[in-house]
């Protein structure tokens, strides 16, 4: 089992903790001639591949590099890429690097606040199911614990005082429980190693190294055995 | 808490004599540092608010607890939490008719195993770091309680004795998807 990723969501839906442990490697390099025969587009800041997929670089894939020079957002330097460096023939043959972009820090805090809100709304009931016996069941549904894909799932623990830990993982089936004790050892290091600490201030990121190194300790060990004892 | 202990399993094990020590030299600091007892018994009871924000989450963490769904359910906790940190059991008594109300009766109370109270310091509520514990905590957990102490050992009781009452449920801090 692979864990990608884990998160911590404060009460108010910042992202107050992200330790990403595992990335996939998808830069591929190539060097291509005039006219290129991939569609760009700028969207969201990054010059993404639209159409034309061939030789691994995929649809969704974001330019990052132009002859070993790193792309900032549409610009090289002072030039712009789209218009002036990939639509003019002189400057081809040309080296482009592709892959999946990494997720900016605030890109992370908006995903973050995102899922604070659809949990929220998952939690929300939206009709108030009658057990058999007439009475109304729980009077609210927890919100999501557990959203898959087809790549990855992601598990979620909400403690009572309202702080989510959330980790990503792929989907491999071995024992679906060891995810919540996972949570809950992660919640126990939350508690030793953020909380006890008194330079950490409440409902702000943690920037605590012990912390960071038990977590990594305890996601070396899970990984090795797919179990949690601590 | 060391940190060596909590690797050897061991969830907690630390001299009570230091604990109390430790306690009665912050004490006399802030009798130290302020004009008047009732400086002080305030100084106690934010400190111990702010040290129940945080001690709640060891406490969750470390007992995976069910929400408490009544108040004879938070007084059984708050027991528990007792004898987890402080290695006492308290006992609870004297509910109100309407058990919105206990009192815990701390026998052996470890934070003032070595104490007296000089004449001049009658005003000191020497412990009032517990029931600011107690209300940090709990608020943290969508509960408003005041706690206060109605008879002291200290000062001449037979007993320490504190009061909890509950004020109400801070439904606006609830988060939502809560079972």
């Amino acid at each position: 089992m692979v864990i990608y990723s884990v998160l911590i969501i404060s009460k108010s839906g910042g992202l107050i903790y992200h330790f990403d442990c595992y990335s996939v490697d998808t830069e591929i390099e190539k060097t291509l001639s005039f006219p290129l025969d991939l569609k760009l587009e700028y969207i969201n800041q990054r010059i993404t591949v639209t159409f034309g997929q061939r030789d691994g670089i995929k649809v969704g894939f974001a330019l990052l590099a132009i002859n070993g020079e790193d792309v900032n957002g549409r610009k090289l330097g002072d030039k712009d890429v789209l218009d002036e460096i990939l639509n003019n023939e002189e400057n081809y043959p040309i080296n482009l690097k592709f892959g999946i972009p990494k997720l900016t820090t605030n890109e992370k805090i908006v995903l973050a606040s995102m899922f604070h809100s659809m949990y929220a709304i998952a939690a929300l009931q939206i009709q108030a199911p009658k057990n058999k016996d007439g009475s109304k069941s729980k009077s609210s549904c927890s919100g999501i614990e557990v959203l898959e894909t087809d790549n990855f799932r992601l598990n979620c623990f909400q403690t009572l005082t309202g702080v989510k830990f959330i980790i990503i993982s792929d989907l491999s089936p071995i024992n679906p429980g060891s995810k919540e004790s996972l949570l809950r050892k992660i919640y126990e290091l939350y508690a030793d190693y953020a909380l006890k600490n008194p330079f950490y201030s409440l409902e702000m990121p943690i920037r605590c190294e012990l912390f960071d190194s038990n977590l990594q300790t305890l996601l070396e060990q899970h990984e090795k055995t797919g179990v949690t004892t601590m | 808490m060391s940190r060596s202990t909590i690797r050897s399993g061991d969830p907690k094990k630390v001299s009570t004599d230091l604990f109390c020590l430790t306690y009665g030299s912050l004490v006399s600091q802030l009798l130290k540092d302020s004009d008047t007892p009732e400086d002080v018994n305030k100084q106690l009871e934010r400190m111990g608010y702010n040290i129940g924000l945080r001690l709640v989450e060891d406490f969750l963490a470390k007992t995976a607890s069910p929400r408490c769904l009544d108040f004879k359910d938070v007084a059984e906790k708050i027991q528990s939490a007792f004898k987890m940190y402080a290695g006492i059991t308290p006992s609870i008594v004297n509910w109100s008719s309407a058990s919105d109300e206990f009192s815990l009766v701390l026998d052996n109370n470890p934070l003032i195993e070595s104490v007296e109270l000089p004449d001049n310091l009658l005003n000191l509520k020497y412990c009032n770091i517990l029931p600011g514990i107690i209300r940090g905590a709990l608020e943290m957990v969508q509960i408003e309680v005041n706690a206060w102490f109605v008879q002291d050992y200290l000062k001449g009781d037979a007993t320490t004795e504190l009061r909890v009452k509950f004020i109400k449920k801070l439904e606006e801090a609830l988060p939502p998807g809560e079972d």
